[in-house]
């Protein structure tokens, strides 16, 4: 019989807000994702300046993992995998990329652009930030496929490959985004099912 | 030359996202690498950019790099002996 994982904690960034375990922790009225994302930094004082060198994609993941992984015990840190999936990949930062090398006339390809232009990137951000040396994982889904991350993030327990899954739907593109990570272990009082992260991922 | 210094202050903050960072906190001898400014590598290439975009100089050697962009001294007095625009 399948050993039984848990939900320990989940937060969703979307329409300037953001929602820690059903609370809204942090909120900013009309304003873009940039100016967003600046005021939860320094509201968090999250104190890690390489955090406006990522592209949107990568802040959007950031944000939601500090608050996920600071309450995590320090011991669990380094067996913590990371599994992520969106609808557009990096294409925000590849629309940028692209405009700035389209103009022959005008060709400044920017180096730190064009490091974002890979949606797993973002993994690698948290991973430097946490000091994380464990499995990571980034798939492109047309939507939010509960199924698939229940059983990835199960499997990746049961086979021991790590103690705790940060999982994690982080869309952006344009200004339209959504982020709902979640941390998954042995313990804890939701069940790590398809249905009861539909239920968290829509409410 | 002071007026180009204080320009490349303004334009390195902009292009390397330095936002808590400001004009003042950045003397003229300051290390930009290492324990100075703590640029990194990514860095490194975005100043190569800002050289050939903004004054017309493009580095063909990457050894020069290392000494160009020592300080704001040393960045804007190769600025000033080299620019095209």
């Amino acid at each position: 019989m399948e050993k039984k994982t848990y939900i320990q904690a989940f937060c969703t960034i979307e329409n300037n807000k953001i929602v820690l375990n059903g609370e809204t922790v942090f909120e900013s009225e009309n304003t873009g994702f940039a100016d967003f994302s600046k005021k939860a930094y320094q509201h968090f004082e999250i104190g890690y300046p390489k955090f406006f060198k990522m592209d949107n994609l990568s802040k959007l993941a950031f944000l939601g993992s500090e608050l996920l992984l600071k309450a995590q015990n320090p011991n669990d840190e380094n067996n913590t995998a990371l599994l992520f999936a969106n609808k557009s990949s990096s294409l925000d930062t590849d629309v940028k990329y692209q405009n700035s090398i389209s103009d022959k006339e005008n060709y400044f390809p920017s180096p730190a652009v064009f490091v974002y232009t890979l949606a797993n990137i973002c993994l690698g951000e948290i991973s430097i930030r946490h000091q994380l040396k464990s499995e990571n994982s980034f798939f492109i889904f047309d939507a939010f496929n509960a199924a698939f991350m229940a059983d990835y993030a199960n499997i990746l327990i049961e086979t021991q490959k790590a103690k705790n899954v940060l999982c994690g739907w982080t869309e952006f593109f344009g200004e339209d985004y959504k982020a709902f990570l979640y941390l998954v272990g042995n313990e804890g009082a939701i069940e790590n099912t398809k249905q009861n992260l539909e239920i968290l991922y829509n409410k | 030359m002071e007026a180009l210094k204080q320009e490349l202050k303004e334009k390195i903050i902009a292009v390397l996202n330095l936002e808590d960072i400001a004009v003042a906190d950045i003397n003229d001898t300051d290390a930009l690498f290492g324990d100075g400014l703590g640029l990194d590598s990514i860095d490194a290439l975005e100043l190569i950019v800002l050289l050939d975009k903004d004054y017309g100089i493009k580095l063909t050697d990457p050894k020069e790099g290392k000494h160009i962009f020592q300080s704001i001294d040393t960045m804007s007095s190769y600025i000033a002996a080299n620019r095209t625009k």
